[in-house]
């Protein structure tokens, strides 16, 4: 379905907004609602015009209460609507982590398939707009690791509009991360809600020598990185994972498998990260193509930083190339891990 | 001094002490089973006989639970021997399209409700977490982590209200779960957006074995209603004439767009926290024995004596009814339940995704391989 929009200029946040309103259109079962998301708009204004336009029934906004959004939510979806929720920010999230991981994503599995909650979670999330603490967090891995949940997160401004569109119309609850730091960034597109399916992750350039995975707010970071490698002599495929959970294996495979090195790159702290995950994956399942160990460049392992220090935390075209230049092109030990690696701190 | 600019203030003020509960707990039914007239009317003979005859039966299910716990049968049961008036009030309270949302304590409510008691007993007897599809009988399943059912419930109203449906949810609380967040978020929710939903707080005073003491400094849980807009009712949780009636006022209240109530039922848990809890570490002998003597199914039947509704034939009856419910109950539940390893994986996404099939079909493979070892 295409949307109104034309194929012209449009932002992340602009094709969420029209996501929102294209799915408000389609389906009268679909209600939006959280903190400041009815006359506000939402706080970053992904909401912007939808209260006017579909009523207050329809689009509203909440006491300041996140279990009690995700919570409602779920007694909603159990009477027949699509809920699609807003947390203002990342961290503020936290307080409906128990309606998230105890309900939202075990009904379905709890009455043996008797109750579906076609949920929605929206969460602005990540860094690299110089916001204070509790703006910034990463909290992908949170959700990622509770099974019954999907988690998606987009990229490019046609990717938000098709993602969310998909999340809504998908049966199985949905946290929807929004990187953001790209809310603004401009594309030009045809908004499209079919095309691949909702857990396909997509290869955005290839490449033959070495596989450069991310999501999200990291992905544009990677592909400008992959540009410069190409100055170095080095021809970087780059998959954008689109879907952390479930994970697209097949196309992170296939790609690892012709190019035998890759390096998984997120802003959010490597300990126990997503990044892990797909390192481990990679190492089980492509172990004999692999010409080197799959390095990850992610943020450190520390909270997240106030803004005047938050350049140096997130991954940047540099560390890329780095980690690019460390993958056994020319079969020596890595030196970086020599002194560390046993070392007690 | 600049004027300070007043905050836009709430269309509807509330209606400010009419919101507080009586200072005595309301009821309808002395504990010798003599009318209080003052009160108000009691519910017709034949509601009063159903909440008896449903009393007796569910305090009989509750005992054959419990007795399936000794045997192995289940691998635990929470009892709610001496809440039977507010199991069965308050569901009977119920209209067919209403909701019930119940926590682990609440067992008898749902078989009060009409599902099959095998399928209520699944979650305790470990076969699956919920024996039964929530939507035939429009009973959420059991809520273990306490209090966020009642989001669910406030949830599942107002989206009534959206869609323009006659439907009310009863929520079952407790005394502990009012000291969760949730509780202050579900009652904030539904006055705020007048949610047609009853939340039922059976108050039996411990939670596990913290008494209600440290629990709250409130001068009742009812009380708890006004700092939310929502009216309170304290209410005797041992007179079934009182919860129903309570009950069924506060649906007509909710179907009518007047709100959410909250319902503040004072009764008392006879037996253990489940099979696996010690109550004597935490009460003594002397307070369980008063609360016996209050007991809401000698209540009710020493009103319907006196009543001219029941008498030894009957009382006969209902006992020969309730000991058939048990032994057909003991006898489906001697059964094995076949578990199939394959379903594991089968409900967790509407479809199972990539990941859950290759570890499905790893499961499957592992298991046919050590039969073929056998």
């Amino acid at each position: 379905m295409t949307s109104t929009l034309d194929a012209a200029t449009v932002t992340m946040a602009g094709a969420l907004n029209t996501a929102l309103a294209d799915a408000l259109a389609a389906d009268q079962g679909v209600v939006v609602f959280g903190e400041d998301v009815g006359t506000l708009g939402g706080v970053f204004r992904v909401t912007d015009g939808l209260a006017a336009r579909f009523g207050q029934d329809r689009v509203f906004d909440t006491p300041l209460a996140e279990a009690g959004i995700v919570g409602t939510a779920i007694g909603m979806a159990m009477n027949g609507l699509r809920p699609v929720v807003e947390m203002q920010f990342d961290a503020f999230a936290y307080p409906a982590f128990e309606q998230v991981t105890s309900h939202l994503a075990k009904l379905r599995n709890r009455t043996r398939g008797a109750v579906s909650l076609p949920i929605v979670v929206r969460i602005p999330y990540g860094g690299g707009i110089g916001g204070v603490e509790h703006h910034c967090d990463s909290s992908e891995a949170y959700y990622a690791h509770t099974p019954g949940l999907r988690v998606v997160t987009p990229a490019s401004p046609a990717d938000a509009y098709r993602l969310l569109r998909q999340s809504i119309d998908c049966p199985d609850p949905v946290i929807f991360l929004e990187p953001k730091r790209r809310y603004w960034s401009k594309e030009t597109a045809q908004l499209e809600a079919g095309g691949p399916a909702l857990d396909q992750a997509a290869v955005v350039k290839r490449g033959t020598d070495v596989t450069l995975i991310s999501y999200g707010g990291t992905v544009a970071t990677t592909l400008e990185a992959a540009a410069a490698a190409a100055e170095e002599g080095w021809d970087a495929e780059v998959i954008d994972l689109r879907s952390l959970s479930p994970v697209d294996d097949r196309t992170l495979t296939e790609s690892v498998r012709r190019t035998g090195r890759a390096v998984v790159i997120h802003e959010a702290a490597g300990f126990c990260g997503y990044g892990a995950e797909i390192a481990a994956r990679l190492s089980e399942r492509c172990f004999h193509s692999l010409q080197a160990p799959v390095l990850r460049v992610t943020g450190f392992d520390i909270p997240y930083p106030a803004p005047a220090l938050e350049g140096h935390h997130l991954p940047s075209t540099d560390r890329i190339l780095d980690a690019l230049a460390r993958l056994q092109w020319d079969d020596e030990p890595d030196e970086r891990w020599l002194d560390s690696g046993g070392a007690h701190a | 001094m600049t004027a300070v600019a007043a905050h836009p203030v709430s269309s509807s003020p509330p209606a400010g002490t009419g919101l507080l509960p009586s200072g005595e707990p309301w009821q309808l039914i002395d504990p010798a089973g003599q009318p209080v007239t003052e009160a108000g009317p009691l519910p017709p003979d034949p509601t009063l006989t159903e909440l008896y005859r449903r009393m007796v039966i569910g305090r009989r299910f509750d005992a054959q639970a419990t007795a399936l716990t000794k045997q192995g049968r289940l691998a635990v049961y929470p009892s709610s021997h001496g809440q039977d008036a507010c199991q069965v009030g308050g569901v009977l309270a119920l209209r067919e399209q209403d909701w019930l949302f119940p926590t682990y304590r609440d067992s008898v409510a749902i078989v009060t409700r009409g599902v099959d008691p095998v399928e209520v007993l699944s979650l305790l007897r470990g076969e699956w977490h919920c024996g039964y599809d929530p939507h035939q009988h429009r009973v959420a399943p059991q809520c273990t982590p306490l209090a966020t059912n009642t989001l669910h419930a406030v949830g599942l109203a107002h989206a009534a209200r959206l869609k323009d449906e006659d439907t009310v949810a009863l929520v079952l609380l407790g005394d502990g779960a009012t000291s969760e967040g949730d509780t202050h978020e579900a009652l904030n929710f539904a006055a705020v957006w007048k949610a047609p939903v009853v939340f039922l707080l059976q108050n039996n005073g411990y939670a596990i074995s913290v008494p209600l003491a440290k629990q709250t400094a409130a001068p009742s849980l009812a009380h708890k209603g006004i700092g939310y807009g929502i009216p309170g009712e304290l209410i005797d949780g041992n007179d079934a004439a009182a919860v129903y009636t309570t009950v069924q006022a506060a649906v007509e209240r909710a179907a009518g767009g007047q709100g959410p109530t909250l319902i503040e039922a004072l009764t008392y848990r006879i037996e253990a926290h489940t099979n696996a809890d010690d109550a004597t570490r935490y009460r003594n002998s002397d307070e369980v024995a008063a609360w016996l003597a209050r007991d809401p199914l000698t209540r009710l039947e020493a009103y319907l004596r006196s009543a001219g509704q029941l008498d030894d034939d009957g009382a006969g009856r209902l006992r020969a009814e309730a000991e058939q419910f048990a032994a057909v109950l003991r006898e489906r539940m001697n059964a094995d339940v076949p578990a199939d390893p394959a379903e594991l994986f089968a409900h967790v996404y509407a479809e199972p995704t990539a990941p859950l099939r290759e570890q499905r079909d790893s499961l499957l493979a592992e298991l046919r391989d050590a039969g073929e070892q056998r």
